[in-house]
């Protein structure tokens, strides 16, 4: 026996257990806003809807830290992570959204079905507002302190065991 | 009923493919005359698993040609809508189709190889099948437990939900099955070189036996990556033809190894040298095109093939690969040395020169494989990174470059031992219209240095291709060396179109209202109209061009944009003129504004690319080659065996005749 001969089964090896610990990773294919940690960008946005007032930076500013949701009717996970919001509410967490390119009757009809845990909802039409806090998709849920600046991204739907760590960074950045 | 048959032939296929595996490794100890018999088992399970995988396969086809959405690989990627043809196509346009696919076409070579082979020792020919029979169950086990193509819908669907649109194409109806083709006559040459490493005959009459094999494989291969970069060219819309893509890639490392093992075990067959050499590129060769599978089905690296991607399978690929690859290294590391190295040979002569490209070739395997699974490794430390042409061109350009060189001059040595001094007027020729055509090209314009080496390359490689036939008579050259020839021609075709692609490319992309023009290369473009068009199952906006050649008749081009429903995507369809010296490529894009007279304008890119198409034409000059190859051995073989047949013929007959002349033996008193 040879050393030599050996030396393609250990590369072969080398990559077998390179690839395996991969194929157990979870593949993070999110993009984290370069925006976390600084301050939001001015914004006014109209009222989505007639049954609530629409949203600016100016909102964000001074009390309690507060959540930033951007959402859309058309958004099928945004179903799914309704009843969490719903929970938030209930545990006294005030929560602005923001609608991405929605019609009126399409958010009133979605906020009827599926429950309102928003004070405000603005219009953001084209995307605008979305980008600029660098949202890539919806929904997401950033965390805004009472001076107005970005201090967490939730990237997709907020599933229950989410709350808490939520709660708990709502609590922290106070 | 359809689907209940096809599951039922998969099933037997699989218990047939135990037996040949049992049978197999019971028939490697001929020692006993009992045992012969196993080997005879073997051979009859390959040849009748080969017909029920090929009917299973069958079946398949014919419930997508007939769309029933009872059945869930049906329903979920075929439509009622669709033309018949990409019904069909669509058979392997999926996951478990493809992979029904690629066992009924490993079984059908396992059958012709247990069926016709009659030239290997018999304990190799066992031990050949007993591996081929272990690698064909794991796919069994792979397609029945885990991506099972007949399972039924418990209500039927009342509508399929189609088939990805870029796929919707006459080039997935040639591309894959013929990789996959190409893929499986690598398992052959695997199994054979495994069952040679079992009996320690690795041996010129094994080499034989596998040459075909190899041919064959690097043929479809050659083929199928041709086919692949035709299909990405124009289907993708970007203008490239080769992106480096890890699925590409993929199918790029199967075909260097192949390469390198069609002239090692050439080595072999004429030579009794690079045993042990051939037999690790035999491994390699298929190591390589389990890694494509694996790569391309578990999504561990990001491609823009992101097709079927699904852990769960990655895992099972995985472990496939550990059994056969692991397995196989593992034997090798054992046994290798066991073979001795076969006959010496000199630097300077056929043997020499066929090294050498093989350790380029090597080398640019290893460039390759580097370069694709780079992002793996270094994504295990939370980096991602993304590696292209920046690394691949050059570094590969590093080892094509001397092997380019050496294939120029290789045909012209001597087997064993030659002086580059017989050979001095070919050696001279070759150089000098390589230097010529650098300083031309050089003076000519100023263009990167791979593309004038590239183009110098190219044109000189042409001409050497052809100086193996000096001193040979045309009529009675072997129709083998006409396939070399042919081969090494379409290198230099190809790597002409590629460097004249990448040196004289010209592009224009503009933002265009109806009636405009625009000029590229001596060609006049004029965008006459947009209008949207309908097809059976998608929409588009189709530009309407008239390009003339410099002021010559105008001819139309209608570049699209189309949106496909079920499932809504996008795809760009690229307009190409082909003429003898390159194609125009036309494609057109998003709305761009209004321009000043209030006129909606639109993106365009046009693209004038010199003998772009030489490329393909390259890629099938050389499977063309291959073809004569194969040719050229099968009849040289059928020949021998015809004269081997005859003398044992005249020699029955001679006895025969002896026997009569001297009086008869007593015959023994049976008991």
């Amino acid at each position: 026996m040879r050393t030599i001969f050996f030396i393609p089964l250990a590369l072969f090896l080398f990559f077998a257990g390179l690839a395996g610990y991969m194929l157990t990773q979870e593949k993070d294919q999110t993009v984290a806003s370069a925006m976390i940690d600084k301050s939001l960008p001015e914004f006014n946005l109209e009222p989505a809807y007639d049954g609530l007032p629409g949203a600016s930076r100016r909102d964000f500013i001074g009390g309690e830290p507060k959540l930033l949701n951007v959402w859309a009717s058309w958004c099928l996970p945004c179903i799914a992570e309704a009843p969490q919001l719903e929970t938030l509410k209930e545990r006294g967490v005030e929560i602005i959204g923001i609608a991405i390119r929605d019609k009126p009757e399409d958010v009133a009809n979605f906020l009827a079905r599926h429950g309102n845990p928003y004070t405000r909802i603005g219009a953001d039409d084209i995307s605008a507002l979305q980008i600029e806090i660098g949202a890539a998709g919806v929904p997401e849920t950033f965390v805004i302190d009472g001076d107005g600046n970005i201090r967490y991204q939730h990237i997709g739907d907020i599933r229950e065991n989410d709350v808490p760590k939520l709660l708990q960074i709502l609590e922290d950045v106070r | 009923m359809i689907a209940e048959v096809g599951l039922a032939a998969l099933w037997l296929a699989t218990a047939l493919a135990i037996l040949q595996l049992v049978a197999g490794v019971l028939g490697l100890k001929t020692s006993d005359a009992r045992m012969a018999a196993f080997s005879t088992y073997a051979r009859q399970a390959a040849v009748v698993q080969a017909f029920l995988a090929v009917l299973s396969f069958g079946l398949l086809l014919w419930a997508f040609a007939i769309t029933d959405l009872s059945i869930k690989l049906v329903a979920t990627n075929s439509h009622s809508m669709k033309p018949l043809i990409y019904k069909l196509t669509g058979t392997w346009g999926n996951h478990e189709g493809s992979m029904l696919l690629w066992v009924a076409v490993l079984a059908l070579s396992g059958g012709l190889l247990a069926g016709l082979e009659r030239r290997l020792q018999e304990r190799t020919m066992s031990a050949t099948l007993a591996v081929q029979g272990f690698v064909a169950l794991g796919f069994y086990a792979f397609l029945l437990l885990s991506s099972n193509p007949f399972e039924r819908l418990p209500i039927p669907a009342f509508e399929g939900s189609g088939l990805n649109p870029l796929l919707q194409d006459i080039g997935l109806a040639i591309h894959p099955p013929t990789l996959y083709v190409g893929y499986v006559g690598l398992s052959v040459a695997f199994s054979l070189a495994m069952g040679a490493l079992t009996t320690k005959q690795v041996t010129p009459d094994f080499a034989k036996v596998m040459r075909p094999w190899v041919l064959f494989a690097w043929v479809f291969l050659t083929l199928g990556i041709t086919a692949g970069s035709y299909w990405a060219y124009y289907e993708l819309g970007w203008g490239g033809w080769w992106f480096w893509d890890p699925v590409e890639n993929a199918s790029l490392m199967p075909w260097l190894a192949a390469t390198a093992l069609l002239h090692s075990v050439s080595v072999l067959a004429a030579r009794d040298a690079l045993r042990t050499w051939t037999i690790m590129l035999g491994v390699l060769a298929f190591s390589m095109s389990m890694l494509g599978t694996f790569l391309v089905r578990s999504g561990v690296l990001t491609s823009v093939h992101a097709f079927a991607v699904d852990p769960e399978r990655g895992t099972f690929i995985l472990v496939l690969l550990g059994l056969y690859i692991g397995g196989s290294l593992a034997i090798f590391a054992v046994r290798a040395s066991s073979i001795a190295e076969g006959k010496r040979f000199s630097a300077t002569s056929r043997e020499g020169a066929l090294v050498f490209n093989n350790v380029m070739l090597s080398a640019i395997l290893a460039i390759v494989l580097l370069g694709t699974l780079y992002p793996l490794l270094t994504e295990a430390f939370d980096v991602r990174v993304s590696v292209g042409p920046p690394y691949f061109n050059p570094a590969g350009a590093i080892f094509a470059v001397p092997m380019f060189l050496v294939m120029a001059v290789g045909p012209l040595l001597r087997w064993k031992n030659d002086k580059p001094a017989r050979i001095k007027v070919e050696l001279v020729l070759i150089a000098s219209i390589l230097i010529g055509a650098v300083v031309l090209i050089a003076v000519l314009g100023d263009y990167s240095v791979l593309a004038v080496l590239g183009l110098a390359l190219s044109v000189a490689l042409g001409a050497a291709a052809f100086l193996p036939l000096r001193g040979r008579k045309i009529g009675r050259t072997p129709l083998s060396t006409w396939g070399m020839i042919m081969a090494h021609l379409g290198v230099a075709v190809s790597l002409f179109g590629m460097a004249s692609e990448s040196a004289f490319t010209q592009e224009r992309l503009a933002a265009v209202a109806p009636g405009t023009t625009e000029e590229i290369a001596g060609w006049t473009v004029t965008l006459d109209s947009v209008d949207p068009v309908a097809g059976p199952n998608w929409t588009a906006i189709e530009a309407r061009l008239s390009a003339s050649r410099n002021g010559g008749e105008a001819i139309s081009l209608t570049p699209q944009a189309r949106n496909f429903w079920a499932p809504s995507q996008a795809t760009s369809e690229s307009a190409l003129i082909t003429r003898w010296d390159g194609q125009l490529y036309a494609v057109i894009g998003d709305t761009a504004g209004i321009d000043a007279e209030g006129n909606q304008r639109w993106q365009l890119r046009i693209w004038w690319k010199p003998f772009v198409t030489f490329i393909w034409y390259g890629g099938l000059l050389i499977s063309l080659g291959g073809i004569l190859a194969i040719i050229g051995r099968v009849r040289v073989d059928l020949r021998r065996r015809r004269a081997v047949q005859l003398g044992n013929e005249r020699r029955a007959d001679q006895a025969a005749l002896e026997e009569t002349a001297s009086p008869p033996k007593a015959e023994p008193e049976p008991v």
